[in-house]
This record gives structure tokens, sequence and C-alpha cells, in this order.
């Protein structure tokens, strides 16, 4: 059984989409294109891409295919379609994640993107970096940091009216 | 639970040799893990790393190029590396057995059997003897088996009925044409089954239904115009031509009379019903022209949506949470 933390604990995450928007702003063009991993990257890639005024349509990836566990743990239940409606050849990528851990998402999120063209530059944007990296990955925007145990799992959740929150769970 | 050799311990698909005794979830599972396959058919780069490093050996004791073929793509779109036998012409003619062939195979590390065989039970028996061996990290995919299955075939109709009805639990289905000599049709009856469509109807002549059709829980028609009323989805068999020469059918032109669709019968069924064929076709025996290439035919996303359900097949048997 995993336990929830009150999300009173955790930073309110309107204020870290905002913190993020900020930091973004001046250094993102319209013609940027916008890439969400399932699931609260997207969540979160949606807000950016709104509110920022990016002009391509918003892309997805499901990493699932491309997960360096799949030996191990098999493929996820619940797969994703990824959905990537523009041409990645050339063009500036800005790839989305709620949290930034391990590294190995982004490093599976890479493996794909590369598979549909050659960018010419990506970035990486997300709300938290919780450390623990496994691999030489950073982010180029980052909302906060927290430090967290190897035993907490974050993760993005959304409420039925949108609203998005930030959720602790402990592994037993 | 009975005990089931395509499943492992943990109720996840080991084997796929039949879908006769697979729980819903477990089609379901596959059918849900097909749908993301699609779209890597669009890509720049259409390979996965799935099965990297991984060896799928076609075992093609009965010809089919294209069924080898869409095993194929669908292997090396997962960046397996494939290697077709064509036993025909191999050591078998020399005189080895089945069981020394595929031992053969495991000594130079193989990963998959996908195995078409003109005896029912072939696959089975590889399987048997993995376990017995104690080779489970080994998989076997049955690629059609004498009357027995053809459980992917099956596998990439439901999900092109999916595709284009959504619900299994509210259709009509009608399977037309020669249900005794087809393995492809017994795999659609028990996938219809598990996935909960109330209605299954075989049209067929007499000498071409197997005795114990009755036993099948689906409604028999011997006249194509009433089976077809009111249906969402025909899926016509082929006509193997080999049947022509016995005593089963008269002449296939008599044949295209009474059970040939064409557009007058389709416009028997539902407006929006949609027609399936295994290929390959025989135009003007089992299907007229005009409506094998017509707009309610979904005959060529069959073949492709084919592609993606193999490879879900393949990556949730090699993939699995140990």
């Amino acid at each position: 059984m995993a336990t929830t933390h009150p999300t009173e604990q955790l930073p309110d995450v309107e204020k870290l989409v905002a913190e993020l928007v900020a930091q973004m702003r001046p250094q993102v063009t319209p013609q940027s294109c916008f890439i969400g991993i399932h699931t609260g990257g997207v969540w979160l890639a949606e807000r950016l891409h709104a509110e920022l005024g990016i002009e391509a349509s918003l892309g997805t990836i499901d990493v699932s295919f491309y997960r360096d566990d799949f030996g191990s743990r098999g493929l996820h239940k619940d797969l994703h379609r990824s959905n990537l409606p523009f041409e990645v050849e050339g063009r500036n990528i800005v790839v989305v994640d709620d949290v930034l851990y391990t590294g190995r998402t982004i490093r599976a999120a890479l493996n794909e993107l590369f598979d549909y063209g050659r960018p010419a530059r990506v970035d990486l944007a997300v709300l938290v970096d919780r450390g623990g990296r496994e691999l030489p990955i950073t982010a180029n925007f980052v909302a906060t940091k927290l430090s967290l145990a190897p035993a907490q799992n974050l993760q993005l959740e959304r409420a039925d009216d949108g609203k998005l929150s930030l959720r602790l769970a402990e592994a037993k | 639970m009975a005990y089931n050799p395509q499943l492992n311990r943990n109720g996840e698909l080991q084997h796929l040799l039949t879908i006769e005794g697979l729980p819903r979830a477990v089609l379901t599972r596959i059918l849900d893990t097909a749908a993301p396959f699609t779209e890597v058919a669009e890509r720049e780069v259409k390979k996965l790393p799935l099965l990297r490093g991984k060896s799928v050996f076609n075992l093609f004791f009965e010809n089919s190029t294209r069924t080898r073929t869409t095993f194929e793509i669908a292997a090396k779109r997962l960046s397996a590396d494939v290697f077709n036998l064509n036993i025909s012409t191999s050591s078998t003619s020399k005189g080895e057995t089945l069981l020394d062939t595929v031992d053969n195979l495991c000594a130079m590390q193989a990963d998959m059997f996908v195995v078409r065989h003109a005896s029912s039970g072939a696959p089975y028996l590889i399987a048997q003897h993995l376990a017995a061996t104690g080779r489970d990290h080994i998989h076997v995919v049955n690629a059609g088996d004498g009357r027995h299955a053809h459980p992917t075939q099956g596998l990439l109709d439901m999900y092109t009925i999916r595709h284009y009805k959504g619900d299994f639990t509210k259709l009509t289905v009608a399977i037309v044409g020669d249900v005794l000599h087809s393995r492809v049709a017994r795999s659609q009856i028990h996938a219809l089954h598990t996935l909960g469509v109330p209605e299954v109807r075989v049209i067929a002549p007499k000498t071409l239904l197997p005795v114990e059709v009755s036993k099948m829980g689906v409604h028999v028609f011997h006249d194509m115009r009433e089976g077809l009323r009111g249906v969402d989805v025909i899926m016509m068999l082929r006509l193997q031509n080999e049947r022509m020469s016995g005593a089963l059918l008269p002449s296939s032109q008599e044949y295209f009379k009474y059970f040939g669709l064409t557009q007058e019968k389709l416009a028997l069924a539902k407006p929006d019903a949609i027609v399936m064929h295994p290929g390959p076709m025989n135009r003007g025996v089992e299907i007229d022209s005009a409506v094998a290439d017509g707009g309610q035919a979904v005959i060529l996303p069959q073949v492709t949506f084919g592609i993606a359900v193999r490879m879900a097949v393949m990556s949730l048997l090699t993939g699995q949470s140990a």
C-alpha cells in the first residue's frame, strides 16, 4: 500500500507553472515545437503551449517502447500513441515532463524523437527536479527543486476540472 | 484455473497457440497494445528497439508468403534479427524430426519461433517440448496449424472490428464460406465469443460446415440472403481452390451464385456494415470485385493492422514482468 502525503506540503502547481512560463518566455519562440511526455508531461505541456502562444500543434510521446527496463518489466498496461504533428527535422524542440528524476525517461524520449528526424536543438522543461540522476541529463528550465528519498514517488495529477496538483506517494 | 500452456504463472502470455481458452483480459491487452504500434508505420525510422538482439525464427513447414512476410515485417520493426527457414527445402526433407530442428535452432540462441504447419497441433508440440526441456525463455507463435487455429489472423480481425465498430457487445457478425477447412474461422469464432459479440452467424453450404458446428455457439444459415440481413460485420473466408476438385462443390460459378458476396447481397446488411477477408481473395468466387474494391471493404486495412497486432504479440511475449 502507498501512503499519500497531504498536498499542502508540496508546492502549488499554479505557481510553478507561472515560474516556468516566466523562465521560458525570453528563450522560447512561437516557432518552437513542444512535446509532452505521457502522462503528466502532456498536461504540463498543454499549459505551457497555450501560455507561450506556440504556433505548431502540441506533440506527445509515450516512451514505453524505448524504456530500458522492457526486458525485466515488460510493456506498461496503459500505452498511448505517440503523436508528433510537425516535422522534427531541423526544428527547435522543447521536451516537457512533470518530474525529472533518474533521467531514463528523457533518454528514452530522446531516442524516440530522433527516430522522427534530426532536430536543430532540444531543450528540456520540467516542473520539479528531484535529483537522483543516473544519466548525464539536465533540464534547461526547472520550476523548482525538491529533495526526496528514493522510495518516494512524486507525480503530477489532474482533477476533473483540469486543476493540476503534485502528489507524493511512498512505497511500502 | 485450468492449466493453459499459453499463460505463465503470472497469467501473462507465454506462447500464442490458439485464441481458444485465452481470457478476455488477455485478448483486450493484445488489442490495446497493438493500437500505439500502428503509428510506427508513419515515422521516418519505422523501427522500435523492443526486440533488439533477439532472434526470431520463421519456421514455415507450409508455404505462405503473405503471413510469413507480415511476421517478418513485424519482427524487423521491433529490431529483431529474423531468420526465415523454408523447411520444405531443408533438413526435414533429409529426415530430421520437427523437434530435432527445434533443438538445433535453440542451440543457435533462438528467442522465438513463428510456426506454420500443415498438421494441427505442431506448435503445441514445440511449446510442450520447450517446457519439458526447461527453455521457458523461448516463445512460440502459431502462424496457422492445419485446420486448427490461426490466432494472429483472428486477433487482427478483432482489431479491425474494434477499429471500425468500437463496442463488441452490440454487434451481429457473419462468417461466410468454407468453415470446414478454415483455421481462420475457428479462431474468429472463439475470439468473437470471448470478446462478447452477442450474435455470431455462420453462412455456408452444408458440405463446407464441420459436423460439430452446432456446438460452436453460432447461428447457422444456408441461405446467404437470410444470413446477411442486418449484420454489422461480414467476414468472408477464402474458398480453397483445391476443395473444388472434390465432391464438396459443383463449380466455382455455382458457388459464387449462392455464396459469393455481391453488392446486391451486401445491401441486405446494415448500411454501415464492413466487409473483411483474410486474403488471398478469389475474385468472382467468394467475393465480387465491386465489393472487394468498394467503400465498405476494409481488407487492406486488415493487412496493415495485422503488422501492429503481430508486433504487439511479439512484444508481450518477450517483455514480461519477471
